[in-house]
C-alpha cells in the first residue's frame, strides 16, 4: 500500500479504493444511486424489450392499443351515462370515459406491471446482479408509448366533437407525472411482497377495480354526496384525474387543497415503494 | 496485504433459514391464517449455513479454480460475490469492474430476434450499448449464426441458441470474471470452445478469473491456484495439483464415482436381462483408488461381478468421449484368456490398460456382456450398461516442452501422438526435433 502512495504511477485499477463493498443487509442508498446509473442502458434496453414484445406478439399490434381504451370508455358511458345518468360536467359522456381511462389505463397498467415485474423476470433476478429497480421502472416507461397513441386518440375525439383544447394542455405532462408516481409508488410496494407471496398478484386486480369505482373515471365528482366527499377526495386519484381532464378538456379543476393533498400523497407513495422495494431487493433471489 | 488486490473476502458467512416441520407458507392468506390461529408458537426453523467464514483474497491476473462437491457452497459464494444475493456476515471489497457468467442465455427472449437479443443480453450482462455495437460484428461472427441475426431466436435449433449467447458472454470485458459451471450445456465441441476463451482471457494479463467448476482436467488447465470447498468453508487454498488431490481424496462417498468406485447395484441396464456387473473401481498408475489420470498413463479397471463364466460369457469394455465417440473397445474375444482354474465363479475381473494416449477430458467407460459366440457372430449383449463409469485425463507435460493443449480437443483430436520433425533443404538438414524433447517425453510415458 505504501508503495502505491509514494509512486502515484499506478494503473487506475490498483486504485487503493474498492469499486464496490459487498457488505450484509440492503444496499446503501448511495451505492444503489450509482449502480442504477451504471445500469442505464440496461433500462433502455429493457424498456424497449418490453415495447417490441407487446407489439409483435399481438396479431393487430398497436390497433388494440387504441381498441382497449375505445371499448371501455364506450361501455362505460353506456353503463354511467345512458343508464345510470350520472353526470359528466356538460361534456359528452364518451369524451369524458374516454379521457378518464386513458389516465386510469396507465394507472392501472403501471401497479400491474410493477406489482409483476419481478416474479416475471425470476430467471434473471436468480442469476444476474443489476438493480431490480430497472424492472417495474422501465415497465412503467414503456407504457408512455401506449398512452401517446391513446392520446392522438383522444385530440381526434375531441376535435371532431368541438370540444375546445386550451393551453392547460401544456400541464398535462405534470399530472401525468404525478399518476405514474402514484401508480409506481403502489406497485413496487406491492411489488416488494409479491415475490415472497404470490396471492399480491389476485389482490392488486381486485384493488383496480375498486379504484376504478372510487374514482372519477366515467362519472363526474360533482355526482359525489357532499357528506362523502371528504372520504371521497381521501383517495389521491380524484383530484389528479379531475386535473388531469381539465387539462385536456376544460372540466372544473379540483380545489387547490385536494390538488396539493394528491401531489403530496403520490410523492410519499413513490418514495416509500421505492425504498421498501429497495430494502427488500437484496433477498428477492433468496426467496423468490 | 498486497496493493495488487483484486478481491478480498473477508469472514463472509451465509445462512439461509430453514422451515424444518412444513412448508413455508408462500400464500400471504396461510401466514396470516397460521399466524391468526398460533398467535404464540413459533415457527420451527433452523439455520442452514452456506458459507462459514470464508476469507480468500485474490490478486490481479490471478486465475483461481474452486472445486468442491454440491452443496459444499461454491455457487452461493459466487453469488455473493456478483451481487446477486447478501452474505449475512462478513465484507467484500472488489477493486473492480466484476462480471459474472452463472448460467449462459440467462435474459434471452425467445420472442426476440437474434439482433436483439444480442443487444438485450449484452446490456443485462452489463455492457454499455456502444459496447455492444462496437463488438457486434465480433459477436456475430463468433456465434456463427449470421444468416439467422433477424429470425427470433424461438426457431433456433439448440446449438444456435447457446452458441450466440455464448458469444454475447464471450465479449463481456470485466476486469474480474466470475464463471459458474456454465460449461455444462452444449457438446463437448462448445465446451471447448468456452474453456478456450476463458483461458484467453485468463491469459490476457491483468486480468483476474474465478473459475468454478466439477472437471479437474478445465481446472487444471487454466488455474494456477485452487480454493477447495466443503461444507461452507475453505478447507484448501493454494496450488492448483495440490487442491485437486485434496478434493479427490476428501470426497470418499462410496458410489459417487469421485473416487473412482462406481456402485452399478442401482443403475439402469442399458439392454439385457443379467444383473452380472455389480461394481466399479478405477486405478491410477500408482494403484490409488481414482478417477483421475494423468495423460499417458496407465488404467486398471476392475469390475465385481456375480454369476460370470468366462469361457461362455464374452465381456468387452468400451471406452466413449463425453459426446459418445467410441474411442477404443477391448474384450476377452481379441485375446481369449486362459482358465487356470475352471468351475469357480469369477468375481473381480481386472483390466489394465497399458497407456492410454489420450488427450485431457472426460471419458466415459461402457461394459458388455454377450454369450460367446463361435461363429464370430454378434449376439445381442445379455447385459450392457452406457457409460457405467468415468474417469477425466488430466494435462500432464508428456512433450516435456511445457507444451499444453488448452481445451481443443475437437481441432487437436482425441489421442496425441510422439513425432519427430525433421527440415531438410539443399540435401541438408536444416532443423530437426531435438532429441531430448521427445526422450523426456518417452521417459515420462515408460
Amino acid at each position: 500500500m505504501a508503495r502505491t502512495s509514494k509512486d502515484g504511477s499506478m494503473d487506475a485499477s490498483a486504485a487503493r479504493r474498492p469499486m464496490v463493498v459487498i457488505l450484509p443487509g440492503a444496499v446503501p442508498l448511495g451505492q444503489y444511486a450509482k449502480d442504477l446509473v451504471h445500469h442505464r442502458d440496461l433500462f433502455f434496453a429493457l424498456a424497449g424489450r418490453q415495447l417490441t414484445l407487446r407489439y409483435r406478439q399481438t396479431a393487430i399490434g398497436a390497433v388494440w392499443v387504441v381498441l382497449q381504451p375505445l371499448l371501455s370508455a364506450g361501455i362505460l358511458s353506456f353503463v354511467f351515462g345512458s343508464v345510470a345518468d350520472l353526470p359528466t360536467d356538460g361534456i359528452p359522456s364518451f369524451i369524458f370515459a374516454y379521457i378518464g381511462m386513458l389516465a386510469f389505463g396507465a394507472f392501472s397498467q403501471a401497479i400491474q406491471g410493477s406489482t409483476t415485474a419481478l416474479v416475471s423476470n425470476a430467471a434473471l433476478v436468480q442469476k444476474i446482479f443489476f438493480p431490480r429497480l430497472l424492472l417495474p421502472l422501465s415497465r412503467t416507461v414503456s407504457l408512455l408509448v401506449d398512452f401517446s397513441v391513446g392520446l392522438a386518440v383522444a385530440f381526434v375525439i375531441i376535435v371532431a366533437n368541438d370540444v375546445s383544447l386550451g393551453p392547460e394542455l401544456v400541464l398535462m405532462p405534470v399530472f401525468l407525472v404525478f399518476i405514474l408516481m402514484l401508480a409506481q409508488g403502489v406497485g413496487t410496494f406491492l411489488g416488494s411482497f409479491a415475490a415472497r407471496f404470490r396471492d399480491f398478484a389476485y389482490i392488486t386486480p381486485f384493488l383496480l377495480q375498486l379504484a376504478l369505482y372510487a374514482s372519477p373515471v366515467a362519472y363526474s365528482a360533482s355526482a359525489v354526496p357532499k357528506q362523502y366527499l371528504t372520504v371521497y377526495y381521501l383517495n389521491p386519484l380524484v383530484a389528479l384525474l379531475e386535473a388531469f381532464r381539465w387539462s385536456l378538456v376544460g372540466t372544473p379543476f379540483p380545489s387547490v387543497a385536494h390538488l396539493s393533498y394528491a401531489v403530496g400523497a403520490s410523492l410519499i407513495a413513490f418514495v416509500v415503494g421505492v425504498v421498501t422495494f429497495e430494502k427488500m431487493e437484496r433477498s428477492v433471489a433468496d426467496v423468490i | 496485504m498486497s496493493s495488487d488486490v483484486a478481491i478480498s473476502i473477508e469472514h463472509i458467512s451465509k445462512t439461509y433459514r430453514i422451515v424444518t416441520t412444513r412448508e413455508r407458507p408462500t400464500q400471504f392468506r396461510d401466514a396470516l391464517l397460521e399466524r391468526a390461529r398460533h398467535p404464540l408458537r413459533r415457527v420451527p426453523r433452523e439455520d442452514f449455513r452456506a458459507l462459514e467464514d470464508v476469507s480468500m483474497s485474490i490478486s490481479w491476473g490471478e486465475t483461481v479454480g474452486i472445486i468442491g462437491r454440491n452443496g459444499a457452497g461454491k455457487s452461493t459464494l459466487l453469488k455473493i460475490l456478483s451481487r446477486i444475493v447478501g452474505p449475512t456476515a462478513g465484507r467484500v471489497n472488489v477493486y473492480g469492474r466484476l462480471g459474472s457468467l452463472l448460467e449462459v442465455g440467462t435474459g434471452f427472449n425467445p420472442e426476440l430476434t437474434g439482433r436483439e437479443n444480442i443487444f438485450l443480453n449484452g446490456a443485462i450482462l452489463g455492457m454499455k450499448r456502444r459496447e455492444i455495437r462496437r463488438q457486434f460484428d465480433s459477436i456475430v461472427e463468433f456465434s456463427e449464426v449470421e444468416r439467422f441475426l433477424d429470425t427470433p431466436v424461438k426457431r433456433y435449433s439448440s446449438g444456435m441458441y447457446v452458441r450466440l449467447a455464448f458469444a454475447v458472454a464471450a465479449h463481456l470485458n470485466p476486469e474480474i470474471l466470475v464463471v459458474d459451471e456454465v460449461l455444462s450445456v452444449g457438446d463437448a465441441a462448445f465446451q471447448e470452445k468456452c474453456l478456450g476463451k476463458i483461458d484467453e482471457v485468463a491469459n490476457e494479463g491483468g486480468r483476474t478469473v474465478l473459475f468454478v467448476s466439477h472437471n479437474m482436467s478445465a481446472v487444471q488447465a487454466i488455474c494456477s491456484r485452487c480454493a477447495v470447498m466443503e461444507d461452507g468453508r475453505i478447507v484448501f487454498d493454494g496450488d492448483t495439483s495440490a487442491a485437486v488431490s485434496k478434493y479427490l481424496s476428501s470426497s470418499s462417498a462410496e458410489g459417487s464415482g469421485a473416487d473412482g468406485v462406481f456402485d452399478l447395484s442401482g443403475v439402469g441396464r442399458s439392454s439385457g436381462t443379467e444383473s452380472v456387473f455389480r461394481r466399479i473401481e478405477l486405478r491410477n498408475a500408482r494403484n490409488d483408488r481414482s478417477s483421475q489420470i494423468m495423460m499417458g498413463e496407465g488404467l486398471q479397471v476392475r469390475i465385481d461381478t456375480r454369476g460370470l463364466a468366462v469361457p461362455q460369457h464374452e465381456l468387452a469394455v468400451r471406452i466413449v468421449t463425453e459426446g459418445d465417440a467410441p474411442v477404443t473397445t477391448v474384450n476377452t474375444a481379441q485375446r481369449p484368456l486362459e482358465v487356470l482354474e475352471p468351475g469357480l465363479a469369477q468375481e473381480l475381473v481386472v483390466v489394465d490398460f497399458d497407456r492410454l494416449p489420450l488427450v485431457p477430458g472426460r471419458y466415459w467407460i461402457t461394459l458388455i456382456l454377450r454369450e460367446r459366440s463361435a461363429a464370430r457372430k454378434e449376439h445381442a449383449a445379455l447385459e450392457r450398461i452406457d457409460r457405467a463409469a468415468f474417469f477425466d485425463v488430466l494435462w500432464s507435460d508428456v512433450y516435456g516442452s511445457g507444451y499444453s493443449m488448452p481445451g481443443s480437443r475437437s481441432k487437436a483430436g482425441l489421442m496425441f501422438a510422439h513425432s519427430v520433425w525433421q527440415i531438410e533443404g539443399e540435401g541438408r538438414v536444416v532443423a530437426v526435433t531435438p532429441q531430448e524433447f521427445s526422450l523426456a517425453g518417452d521417459a515420462h510415458l515408460s
